[in-house]
């Protein structure tokens, strides 16, 4: 019989493991699944765990799905260490989107001329402000009537895409589009940068990058990032120091809705090229399991970031090479948050054999 | 079959001891928190468990109760070997047990919680009525139907009495009772428990406080690093072979020194707070001063409105008028806490963990809670400076601690404890104000502290000391106040009260005339 024992410390130890752990259960559950729905195990895995990875195609198809992870996990993350429940961040994702598309169509139907290097900052700016307004409406409520930030900030979520179908439907709708819900394709200005020729990857990837390097400072080398943390485990704690729980509120939420509304601007200049009402994509949702994966850690979101795009990636390959319903990327992402959440238990427990008496 | 009827305990002389301890030993990892321990506690009698925090008092009782299994040893109840595998089986038994750190839920009230402890056929009405019997015939206040998270530290802890109480126990264990009542309530708990014991219920009784165990207890077993370091009968013995038991050592004695006061530090002045919910206790007409250079004491049983003082003095609650207030003179009661801290107050809450301290952070990185030294610009943390200060701290008040980067839960309350009162004392502020500062923490700590608080008094400092703890008051305070539902008496100095009298104020019996003669002698 196994018995588990309360740890008198929290393994360190188990803490890293846990996600490679959670890991290989998954790998073991996927092979299981693909010799249940009788596919070749070793080809159904090798399509999700190699084939993500191999050649530079590949690789920067990788870096582009986990841009927008990254960037809305790295949000997420400061603001699950804060006590903050934003699970909304796929709305935010959608107003940045939507903000990015209005720079980008306003550009395009000017007929504006200007350097893509010029044009990067305003998409940033354009996102940042969109998601941060999204999200600034939930830290509103909350403020002022207590509202619960998760129920809020999910049903926002709805909005978002309500406003996203009603402008691509109807008043952004391209006139020469056969009807299709989707607005012009941007101007060539408005693309973002790109990194390598021929290569979808952009400039936004970067810029991902150096947030989850200025986060990490924020997060453990700011006094700031220190104050939004207290408020979390130990709400008390901020009160006696003196921190002010509001403004804990109004900065998690407004700088994770602005990371996740750039990830959005991105999605819409980056790959997609236009606003169509699969902007909505679910990168929302994805990130807040990259959070955890990556153990609300900056550096572990990027690592997570990669893992989960390769989950996507594997889904939509699965779907032409194996003949599986790209769907298997989600099955794999719950068992994955699943086996995480179990294998945790271990972080403050250790199992013990003991004879049945 | 051994016989075990309850006819022939009492006067046949040939009655097994109600419990008997065999050789337990529990360990935990590496550590032995209980090494081959035997006690033996006989029907009737009030059996004291004597030792300093983390001695293992609290997992032996823990073992009694089921609550923990051992990992050697026999348990003997009423001579037959016994295993208590769960406190159900124990309780079956008819052992009830007080523990020191309490088991409720926040979420539900008094008899609620006392209701989900029982068996299933009583209904929550009757548990409500026994419980006010029970509390009544014990002299213990107590309202059943308030929600637990509104309870004091203090008003828990007389729930978790009242509770072991309803159970009729035959063994009750009780740990540290006594630390939140007045003195009255202490001889009247003792009353209770000897009218107990004389019906056949044995007690065992865990504490560190000598004169307690002294007045109360016919046998003692104390405990030093999970070993019975001595048994004795503590009727006989003094304060100082008990001492030697438990530590090795005497208690250092405070040496005590006339305070100078100087200027006016702190002011309070008819200071009066709504409660912010319906379980808290308002404020009213609260006028109290602090100097610089003495020791100023706050007594009273919880839940007073100690919670509610500390909280309006700290800034935690700035309902308070500017000028009701002051500090040096100006009116400090509408700044935030961060604000006060920086014009020269600090404070030692009583809550270490989650207060004081954030459990899951580094003892450095808890510097920031009230500290900010290390800060460069834009807030940058400069660690080289936060490490040293964290080291500083550790070396100068001996807290054990594997280093700066142990996060704070890691620390024994003992140990924290410490830590906390350094880095407010590190601080050098004008005005430090310290709640319950040796609640939990073992004899050497507790002397230390409180040698630290009368230090800092000597620097010029003035020091507001709020406990519930008479004993600690008397020893370190240069002038008292007695709290009471929300008022607050007169000062009298300290050397000039008796607990007797400080015992009736506690109960609001303070007379208001002699008071304005009180102060004049000051």
């Amino acid at each position: 019989m196994i018995e588990l024992e309360a740890r008198t410390t929290p393994s360190v130890w188990m803490g890293v493991l846990s996600p490679v752990v959670a890991l290989a259960i998954t790998v073991v559950v996927a092979g299981l699944l693909f010799a249940a729905l009788g596919k070749d195990p070793v080809r159904g895995l090798s399509v999700f765990l190699v084939e993500p990875f191999h050649g530079p195609r590949a690789l920067t198809e990788l870096g582009l799905k986990a841009t927008p992870l990254i960037l809305i996990s790295l949000g997420l993350a400061l603001c699950y260490r804060s006590n903050i429940w934003n699970i909304g961040a796929e709305g935010q994702y959608l107003i940045g989107a939507i903000a990015g598309g209005w720079l980008a169509l306003s550009v395009t139907n000017a007929g504006l001329a200007m350097p893509r290097w010029a044009f990067f900052p305003l998409v940033v700016v354009a996102g940042a402000v969109g998601g941060a307004f999204w999200a600034g409406i939930v830290a509103f409520l909350r403020d002022r009537f207590h509202a619960s930030e998760i129920l809020v900030s999910l049903m926002l979520v709805y909005v978002a895409n309500l406003l996203l179908s009603y402008l691509v439907f109807g008043p952004w709708k391209d006139p020469n589009g056969f009807n299709f819900p989707q607005t012009v394709n941007f101007s060539s200005a408005t693309q973002l940068p790109r990194l390598i020729r021929g290569m979808r990857l952009h400039a936004g990837f970067l810029l991902a990058l150096a947030a989850a390097a200025v986060m990490w400072a924020f997060m453990f080398r700011m006094y700031r990032g220190i104050q939004l943390q207290v408020g979390g485990p130990a709400p008390a704690a901020a009160r006696y120091a003196g921190f002010s729980s509001r403004s804990a509120l109004w900065t998690t939420l407004l700088l994770s809705g602005a990371l996740a509304g750039v990830a959005g601007a991105f999605e819409v200049t980056g790959p997609m090229g236009q606003l169509t009402p699969y902007v909505a994509s679910g990168y929302g949702f994805t990130a807040i399991i990259v959070a955890f994966v990556g153990r609300l850690h900056p550096l572990g979101c990027v690592l997570a970031s990669v893992l989960l795009s390769m989950f996507l990636i594997g889904g939509e390959l699965a779907q032409s090479r194996v003949g599986l319903p790209s769907a298997l990327s989600g099955v794999f992402q719950g068992v994955l948050l699943f086996s995480l959440l179990a294998c945790d238990t271990l972080i403050l427990f250790r199992p013990r054999w003991r004879r049945s008496t | 079959m051994p016989t075990s009827g309850i006819g022939d305990e009492g006067d046949e002389p040939v009655t097994p001891p109600r419990l008997q301890l065999e050789h337990i030993t529990k360990r935990y990892g590496t550590l032995v928190a209980v090494d081959d321990v035997s006690l033996t506690v006989q029907p009737g009698e009030i059996h004291s468990v004597l030792g300093e925090n983390g001695a293992g008092k609290s997992t032996l009782m823990k073992v009694i109760y089921g609550a923990v299994r051992p990992d050697a040893g026999v348990i003997r109840w009423n001579g037959e070997e016994v295993h208590v595998r769960t406190p159900h089986e124990a309780r079956a038994l008819g052992i009830a047990m007080v523990f020191q750190h309490f088991s409720l839920f926040d979420t539900l009230t008094v008899a609620e919680n006392v209701w989900l402890g029982l068996s299933r056929d009583r209904s929550l009405k009757e548990v409500t009525a026994g419980m006010q019997r029970k509390a009544e015939e014990y002299g213990l206040e107590l309202d059943p139907k308030r929600p637990v998270h509104t309870l004091s530290v203090g008003e828990r802890q007389r729930v978790e009495i009242v509770r072991a109480l309803l159970a009729d126990p035959k063994l009750l264990i009780l740990d540290e009772p006594t630390s939140v009542l007045t003195p009255q309530a202490v001889d009247k708990l003792f009353v209770t428990l000897r009218q107990l014991a004389s019906t056949g219920c044995s007690i065992l009784y865990i504490s560190h406080k000598l004169d307690e165990i002294r007045s109360l207890c016919s046998q003692c077993t104390a405990l030093r690093a999970g070993k019975v370091t001595g048994t004795c009968d503590p009727m006989q013995a003094t304060t100082a072979s008990l001492s030697r038991l438990m530590i090795g050592t005497e208690p250092p004695k405070l040496p005590h020194r006339e305070p100078r006061p100087g200027a006016l530090a702190l002011q309070v002045r008819n200071l009066g707070l709504p409660r912010l919910d319906r379980f808290g206790v308002s404020l009213e007409d609260v006028s109290l001063d602090v100097r610089e250079g003495e020791i100023v004491g706050i007594a009273g049983v919880s839940g007073n409105g100690q919670q509610e003082l500390l909280a309006a003095l700290s800034g935690e609650d700035p309902r308070a008028e500017a000028h009701a207030i002051q500090l040096f003179g100006s009116g400090i009661g509408r700044m935030s806490a961060g604000q006060r801290r920086r014009h020269g107050i600090h404070f030692v809450p009583e809550e270490r963990l989650g207060r004081g301290a954030v459990p899951t952070l580094t003892l450095a990185l808890n510097l920031l809670l009230t500290r900010r030294e290390s800060l460069r610009a834009l807030g940058w943390i400069d660690r080289g400076a936060l490490r040293k200060q964290a080291v500083g701290i550790i070396d100068r008040f001996g807290v054990k601690a594997s280093g700066p980067a142990a996060v704070a839960k890691s620390l024994s309350g003992g140990n924290l404890q410490k830590y906390i009162v350094g880095r407010e004392i590190d601080a050098v502020p004008r005005v430090l104000i310290v709640a319950q500062p040796t609640w939990g923490v073992d004899v050497g700590a507790a002397a230390q502290i409180r040698g630290e608080l009368v230090a800092l008094r000597d620097t010029g400092c003035a020091v507001l000391v709020v406990s519930e703890e008479l004993e600690e008051l008397f020893e370190v305070t240069d002038r008292l106040y007695v709290i009471s539902k929300g008022r607050l008496s007169p000062s009298i100095r300290t050397h000039a009260a008796t607990r007797e009298q400080i015992g009736e104020w506690m109960s609001g019996l303070w007379p208001a005339e002699t008071a304005a003669g009180l102060e004049e002698a000051r």
